[in-house]
């Protein structure tokens, strides 16, 4: 029952081919044999999801149809769960436990859906291997010396290895879409607004946003289902209508055109520049049309990103002060050392280097040309998908430059490390929707996939990779269960 | 050489009167239990998100519209970044490059001329919480109820030049804002908060000199006093030869000086940037309009009417319409006096006024309505009582011994005007005193105000003493 999707258990819950509780426990026993090795998630709320599966089996009994009652699910550990530890994968927050749940993560309660765990990631999102997690790195169970990508590692390690259906992740320069890539599941980040962050510990404040990681895009598209609309808690989420996002998923593709932007296939290795072709053609099978695009300031976007993301994390990341909740230093002589010394004891490297990176960029003297520059450059970039969605329906293209890297290869290098993330950032900036799904294997790895649609478009993105996911089976192939 | 020309311009912080904070739904009631007020959202937990609340968006545009200000219809709201315990997130919201309401000028009258004094801007931002250093033996204690508390600061031009004309600003403003129902204005409590920017140049001169800037003056005096304390140490330190540093300075009520805030503390990068938690505030003429056309009259404007269609002299007029309820009083009042708007006014700033400071209230608090004051000015203009009578009367009212005309009946206090009335007392006393009626009917005229005097007494002051002189001097 674990290999089934979203659906397909709704379906058989439906049917009473298994009940809730038995459907948690075996998720829960997967978790159990799976995660000493891979380490996706941080915690596991077992009893309450024991708890809450049964009371679902009696709501399920009293013909409650809610289409995803009872089904297990899996949150990053950085979206607020009232009750449960909130880490964010940092020692500062070890022991915090929100007095109050996430937006997104309420919704997937009156949903019925149960909460499997907490899952790992990179310390307050940041990284692109799960490498920067407090809690240790996360393993990519096609490869256990190689990373699962990241900042959403976890949540795409527990779904890949089936120690949960489905789960969220966030998504602030490709923290959905990168490992999703580099574990053969479906990751959207939907366009900015679109998910309340309302309990979603911030890292980047315009960049960051919450979507789904699921085996499947039908799947993504029962989750957005619940994750997507207004929230009057968070005042940049955006009050339009929310479609039903399995309505178009059969859509048929014939005349729809492709951008592809030539930039994304600059220097592309060629095994992958290979996979992505696959995927193209077996577009235009379908009837779509292919046009090449151009987006001339994407290239800047890398850059533009380590400005304005730090930025804001910097700021974003004050509150960390020791003086109301989280790790504290002991016994400190005064205010400046409590500061200096929570700060420098409870954040990790890579968090640091963010922090030092964005107050120096906003500080007066440097503001103007760094900070207001970058957001020029955002408007440019930001104009060039606008342009470019003119004459294209969608934009498509790798979504990571080669798969699944070793663990430890780059985490003395940032800029390498950065540049893993370089087809995946733009999106952010320019605060659009884009999906990541699985696009075959390059020897024994998996590689995806990056459609890129208009704002508010996921359905169109939904429909493409659903489309796909029909004629082939990349999406169905799991990793050996080995140890 | 030329005298020193002050120029002092002032920030003022007026505490909002939404019920609650600018971006969360917590009380901003004062005076509760220490962090009883402070919800997620003001204690900067990890994950929430500040929503802008309406109400403080407009008293803002109403402050600027009273002001003849322009409205920004596009605002941003920024971060101003800096560590401190009582600073939850690390960060104020503020506005900084884009505020709400940008130019206006507030109309002052000083030494019997009117004024114009340049209002730069004001804007939106959330207060901070209080650090307790008291009672924690070594260690500080953090309230934070009053973090994220609605604040308008406005901000003068440098268009003020004496200690007593900023404080005559500074009284306009404090009546504006309460007349707005925007801010209560307690000082005390820190709803009305003045931090003032002084420099002195010499006069004739045009290029400002070096400004310091005194903050924590939470009084009109202390405003007036350490404004004149620091133009005095300024002119000291010019005139022996030094130069103003441009510093914080602190202002001690104790000492009745200003001091240095120390170095450290001013040594911020705030590194402002625009909060990507809240888009910019973007509002429409209809709504500013809507503002516009809800505003009371203002005090200016009021204090102009009463001195036309009252024919009240200028410190009366300004006297009573200090505040919107006094002078909603005083309206009132002298409708029920039929008109009598002269001595209306003399009794609200007289009697009534000594009553509230003697109980150490406001006039929202007065124990005499304004109909029973209308009432008592009635009675004596239409001869029932006479004025010596009358604060008899008033002080019965204080004591909530009824209406004006169940006092003057259960207490027997009306004037006796019947001639026949009179006379009677007149020939009783003419009959105790036989020999000073002689004298008097001799020529003794200095007794008469003696005979007056007694026929008073022995009508208990209720007889009218014009009668009492009409009829006496018929006898002699």
């Amino acid at each position: 029952m674990r290999d089934k999707t979203l659906l397909e258990l709704s379906r058989a819950l439906a049917a009473k081919e298994f009940s809730c509780l038995e459907l948690t426990q075996a998720y829960l026993k997967q978790i159990e044999t799976r995660n000493p090795i891979l380490n996706a998630f941080i915690s596991v709320t077992k009893e309450l999801a024991l708890e809450t599966a049964s009371a679902a089996d009696t709501r399920r009994a009293k013909g409650e149809a809610l289409p995803l009652l009872g089904i297990p699910i899996s949150h990053k550990d950085i979206l607020c769960t009232q009750g449960v530890k909130t880490t964010c994968g940092s020692k500062i927050l070890h022991n915090f436990i929100a007095p109050y749940s996430a937006t997104v993560v309420k919704r997937f309660e009156q949903a019925g859906m149960i909460l499997l765990g907490k899952t790992n990631l990179d310390e307050f999102a940041m990284g692109s291997s799960n490498e920067n997690s407090f809690y240790g790195p996360v393993k990519n169970p096609w490869d256990m010396e190689r990373v699962p990508g990241g900042s959403s590692g976890g949540s795409a390690v527990a779904v890949a290895a089936r120690m949960t259906p489905a789960a969220t992740g966030t998504d602030t320069g490709g923290s959905i879409r990168q490992p999703a890539a580099l574990t053969n599941t479906t990751g959207l980040k939907p366009t900015y607004g679109r998910v309340s962050r309302f309990g979603l510990v911030a890292f980047a404040s315009s960049l960051d946003q919450a979507g789904p990681i699921t085996a499947t895009a039908e799947d993504a598209a029962l989750l957005m289902n619940v994750m997507a609309g207004f929230d009057e808690k968070d005042s940049t989420s955006v009050d339009i209508p929310v479609p039903d996002y399995t309505q178009d998923l059969s859509k048929a593709l014939k005349g729809k055109v492709i951008g592809i932007p030539k930039i994304f296939f600059k220097d592309l290795e060629p095994t992958m520049a290979l996979r992505i072709e696959a995927v193209i053609s077996a577009y235009q099978k379908m009837g779509a049309v292919v046009k090449d695009i151009d987006l001339p300031n994407v290239s800047f976007s890398v850059p533009v990103y380590y400005v304005i993301a730090p930025a804001e994390c910097s700021s974003n990341l004050a509150r960390y002060d020791g003086v109301r909740f989280g790790y504290r230093a002991k016994a400190p002589k005064d205010l400046y050392d409590l500061y200096t010394r929570t700060r420098a004891e409870g954040f990790g490297p890579e968090v640091k280097r963010r922090i030092m990176i964005g107050t120096y960029v906003l500080s007066s003297g440097y503001y103007d040309a760094y900070y207001l520059k970058a957001q020029k450059v955002r408007q440019l970039i930001r104009q060039d998908f606008q342009k470019a969605f003119e004459t294209v329906d969608i934009i498509l293209g790798p979504t990571t430059p080669t798969p699944a890297f070793k663990l430890g290869d780059k985490i003395q290098d940032p800029i390498s490390m950065y540049l893993s993330d370089i087809y995946t950032i733009a999106v952010n900036l320019a605060g659009l929707p884009a999906i990541s799904i699985p696009a075959g294997f390059i020897g024994h790895l998996p590689v995806g996939v990056q459609m890129i649609a208009n704002y508010f478009k996921e359905d169109r993105l939904l429909n493409f990779a659903h489309q796909y996911q029909q004629v082939t089976d990349w999406h169905k192939k799991r990793p050996k269960e080995t140890s | 050489m030329n005298k020193w020309e002050p120029v002092i311009g002032l920030e003022v912080h007026v505490q909002l009167l939404t019920r609650s904070k600018l971006f969360s739904g917590a009380s901003t009631q004062y005076g509760a239990a220490p962090n009883t007020q402070a919800c997620a959202v003001d204690l900067g937990f990890p994950g929430v998100l500040p929503v802008l609340n309406q109400a403080a968006v407009r008293m803002a545009v109403k402050l600027g519209v009273a002001i003849g200000a322009e409205i920004n219809k596009r605002s941003i709201f920024a971060r101003k970044n800096y560590f401190y315990p009582d600073l939850p997130k690390g960060y104020q919201i503020s506005q900084y490059e884009h505020p709400i309401v940008k130019g206006g000028f507030l109309e002052i009258m000083f030494e019997g001329e009117s004024k114009r004094i340049g209002i730069t801007r004001a804007h939106l931002e959330e207060d901070a919480g209080k650090s307790v250093h008291e009672d924690f033996h070594g260690s500080s204690g953090i309230d934070l109820n009053r973090a994220g508390t609605p604040l308008l600061e406005i901000v003068s031009e440098p268009d003020l030049r004496s200690a007593k004309e900023a404080v005559a600003y500074l009284k306009a403003l404090h009546t504006l804002v309460r007349y707005l129902a925007i801010c209560d204005g307690n000082m005390q409590e820190g709803s009305f908060r003045c931090d003032a920017n002084v420099s002195i140049r010499r006069e004739g001169d045009k290029k400002l000199g070096t400004r310091t800037e005194i903050k924590n003056v939470n009084s009109f005096r202390f405003v007036e006093k350490a404004i004149d304390y620091e133009i005095k140490r300024q002119s000291e330190v010019l005139e022996s030869g030094g130069v103003v540093v441009q510093e914080t300075r602190l202002y001690d009520s104790d000492q009745n000086e200003t001091r240095p805030m120390r170095g450290k503390e001013e040594a911020h990068d705030y590194r402002y940037f625009p909060d990507p938690d809240l888009l910019p505030l973007e509002l429409d003429e209809v709504f500013i309009q809507s503002v516009k056309t809800s505003l009371p009259e203002l005090p200016g404007d009021r204090r102009k009417r009463f001195m036309s269609d009252y024919q009240l002299k200028f410190y009366d007029a300004e006297f009573l319409t200090e505040s919107r309820e006094l002078a909603d009083f005083y309206e009132k009042a002298v409708l029920t006096a039929k008109g009598e708007a002269k001595l209306t006014a003399n009794w609200i700033m007289g009697d009534l006024s000594a009553a509230l400071n003697k109980s150490n209230v406001d006039i929202t608090k007065s124990l005499v309505s304004p109909e029973a004051l209308g009432d008592l000015v009635a009675r004596i203009v239409d001869g029932t009582i006479s004025g010596k009578i009358a604060k008899t009367v008033f002080e019965a009212l204080w004591s909530g011994e009824g209406s004006v005309d169940e006092i003057i009946q259960k207490r027997n206090l009306k004037q006796v005007t019947e001639p026949s009335a009179i006379e009677a007392i007149l020939d009783k006393v003419i009959q105790d005193n036989p020999k000073l009626w002689q004298s008097l009917k001799g020529g003794e005229e200095k007794l008469f105000g003696f005979f007056v005097g007694q026929v008073m007494k022995a009508s208990r002051g209720r007889a009218d003493p014009e009668q009492v002189n009409k009829l006496l001097k018929k006898r002699l």
